[in-house]
């Protein structure tokens, strides 16, 4: 997947994101040193707890941020450096090349508009269509998503959907103009689990038949492991693991990764203690000099006193652990292994 | 048996619609009891009333009709005054451990104010004992005297156990107590809950969405849909066999974080929305999503059944074995 013969779609280079502080603070660097790839269609998921910079890099990628964020690095869509392009070329790509699903579609969609005149609005941003054509497309997009009675759910308002529903036009509505790359932040989080399942299997589904290459952002491994192929795992602000999803689950190679998918409870564990991670994530303005894990990490040795670096393991697998060939980590089954 | 610590019997909860003209059907007919020391759990997707029963297990809400008894006494037959006394002991803590601590308030004001309303300690007594509480729950004397700004979210929710220590509650509500945690504490959170359990008998309500935190930590636990329980047996009896038609498709719809090889459930993917409960289906609520469903499921409303020992179902179809087979069908397209 991350082979460099297929060009990556989307190829995210030393991405910084910082913030300025107010009046005499320091300013905050938020992500730091963030290299990733995504190839054509490839289903990725950026996983890792609040605040460890999993949603400002989704923005950033979609320079979505405000002007109090200093980036650095650079933001390759297709060749274009999304940090630098101007404002007139970003609007030609938001919609056309990468497109974004937000967690709550309520506050996404504009209560005063139809869905239908909503993603009409996104398709007349790149095409110059006659109003029946554009009504058409959206319909048709509309059930592409599932959605039934498309014609008359055209005409009507965001209050009268389901949530469920309401997240499906928001996905009809990034796919509308088949963008290479779909940015999805929590797109399930606020719905109920049943209703995950079903958008679950629809983003999975239109990617597949669309080619379209999708991010999912989040912070539930489960969706993760059932939905993408590969898993990067953020940490105050940095990727401390990238490995295909399987190996990732059963062999983390990073004490956190490892850590996070014990924590999870799961049907078929034993009764007994529930596992954590002692210690809190460090705020943006006292971060570790060294690893920024080795205050929580049961492995912390001298060597983590140093900065870390990303490096290679394998042909796909990357880890910023110093330590990672020390020991064996437990993944989300104890005692087995890829 | 010893007695229940609550014994709650056709409970209905209804809410009229702003304009009057309909009512809301939260709780529609429930029947349960919780046993002293247990972890009751009560699983459900939004809509299902399941916040409901738990308001109204201590007291923030009216029963519509039903009886619940409390201990031994009805409590319909309590007066003001008695129930005051008597609610104390049910307690409840929140989703959002920041909404329920005042942030004007120390954590001590807010660990002594339950103390102060019950009444009948010296501010002396409800100190030591408000900083014996915190103690308990993992932290340090010294917090007492900080805002809530300055404690993270997991000591939050520790402050809000600290809480309802004090007044010996038999029986702890814990709505989504863990939901607004992040992972990697939710396990600390949830060790003190049985750690706590274990020390003093309490009985929890635990209501999540989260199937597998509240598989980990129950006894029992009930499946809510649309107001009603479809299911309600022993936690081993719902996860590995469950009964109900809706309990095998909210636990096979849980995404769970294991590799394609181990995922051995297969996922059913429900139908469908979740119905408005101001509108319900008729018969069985479940029908208009139930791959199972026959004409009798519209227009007959199933028994709650008890199939196994201690293990009740509301389903016409299901058996003591679980499902029958899957009838084969045309597949319905979605359009």
């Amino acid at each position: 997947m991350t082979g460099a013969a297929i060009r990556p779609i989307l190829d995210v280079r030393d991405l910084s994101i910082g913030f300025r502080g107010r009046r005499g603070q320091p300013a905050l660097n938020i992500v730091h040193d963030l290299n990733f790839r995504i190839a054509p269609g490839e289903r990725v998921g950026l996983v890792g707890e609040s605040g460890c910079g999993k949603s400002v890099t989704g923005l950033a990628l979609m320079r979505l941020l405000p002007g109090a964020a200093q980036i650095g690095g650079q933001i390759l869509l297709d060749g274009k450096d999304m940090a630098t392009v101007s404002q007139g070329e970003i609007r030609r790509m938001r919609g056309k090349k990468i497109a974004m699903i937000f967690q709550e579609p309520m506050s996404a969609l504009d209560p005063v508009f139809t869905v239908g005149e909503q993603i009409a609005e996104a398709l007349r941003l790149h095409e110059n269509l006659s109003k029946a054509d554009e009504r058409d497309r959206v319909i048709a997009a509309l059930a592409d998503v599932g959605i039934p009675a498309p014609k008359r759910r055209y005409d009507e308002y965001p209050h009268q959907l389901s949530g469920g529903m309401r997240q499906r036009v928001m996905i009809a509505m990034a796919l509308i103009n088949r963008p290479d790359l779909i940015i999805a932040d929590e797109p399930t989080t606020a719905l109920d689990v049943t209703i995950q399942a079903q958008i679950m299997d629809l983003l999975t589904r239109l990617s597949e038949d669309t080619g379209t290459a999708l991010l999912f952002i989040t912070h539930d491994l489960g969706v993760v492991a059932e939905t993408c192929q590969r898993m990067i795992t953020m940490y105050a602000g940095e990727i401390v693991e990238d490995a295909p999803v399987d190996d990732a689950l059963l062999s983390p190679r990073h004490p956190y990764t490892s850590g996070l998918l014990r924590s999870l409870p799961h049907f078929n564990m034993e009764k007994g203690r529930f596992a954590h991670i002692p210690g809190r994530v460090p705020s943006p303005g006292a971060m570790p000099t060294g690893c920024r894990f080795a205050p929580r990490c049961a492995h912390a040795a001298d060597a983590c006193t140093a900065p870390q670096e990303l490096r290679d393991i394998a042909a796909d697998r990357r880890v910023r652990c110093v330590r990672a060939d020390d020991f064996v980590l437990d993944g989300a089954v104890a005692g087995e292994t890829a | 048996m010893t007695r229940p610590v609550v014994s709650v019997r056709d409970l209905v909860v209804r809410f009229p619609s702003l304009d009057g003209s309909s009512e809301v059907r939260a709780v529609d007919g429930v029947s349960f009891d919780i046993r002293p020391g247990e972890t009751f759990g009560v699983i459900g997707e939004s809509g299902s009333g399941k916040s409901t029963v738990g308001r109204t297990l201590v007291g923030l809400l009216a029963p519509t009709s039903g009886t619940m008894a409390f201990g031994d006494r009805d409590r319909a037959a309590m007066t003001r005054a008695e129930w005051r006394t008597e609610r104390r002991h049910y307690q409840m803590i929140f989703q959002d451990p920041n909404a329920a601590l005042n942030p004007r308030m120390t954590i001590l004001d807010s660990l002594t104010e339950p103390m102060r309303i019950a009444g009948g300690r010296s501010k002396a007594d409800m100190q030591d004992t408000a900083l014996a509480a915190l103690e308990k729950v993992g932290l340090r004397r010294d917090m007492a005297q900080r805002y809530p700004h300055e404690l993270s979210g997991g000591q939050k929710q520790r402050v809000n156990i600290a809480r309802v220590l004090p007044l010996s509650p038999r029986l702890i509500v814990c709505d989504e107590v863990v939901a607004a945690l992040d992972v990697s504490i939710r396990g600390e959170i949830l060790n003190l809950f049985k750690e706590l359990q274990d020390d003093l008998g309490v009985a929890y309500a635990f209501i999540a969405h989260d199937i597998s935190v509240v598989a980990q930590i129950s006894d029992r636990i009930a499946v809510t849909y649309l107001g009603q329980f479809v299911e309600l047996g022993p936690t081993e009896g719902i996860i590995d066999d469950p009964l109900h038609p809706y309990t095998v498709a909210l636990l096979s719809a849980e995404p769970q974080p294991l590799p394609t090889h181990l995922r051995h459930r297969r996922r059913m993917t429900l139908e469908g929305d979740i119905p408005s409960p101001a509108n319900p289906p008729s018969g069985c609520r479940f029908h208009t999503r139930c791959p199972w469903a026959t004409p009798d499921c519209a227009s007959l409303e199933p028994e709650w059944r008890e199939l196994k020992p201690d293990h009740r179902v509301a389903c016409h179809h299901a058996t003591e074995k679980g499902m029958p087979p899957l009838p084969v069908r045309e597949s319905v397209s979605s359009d």
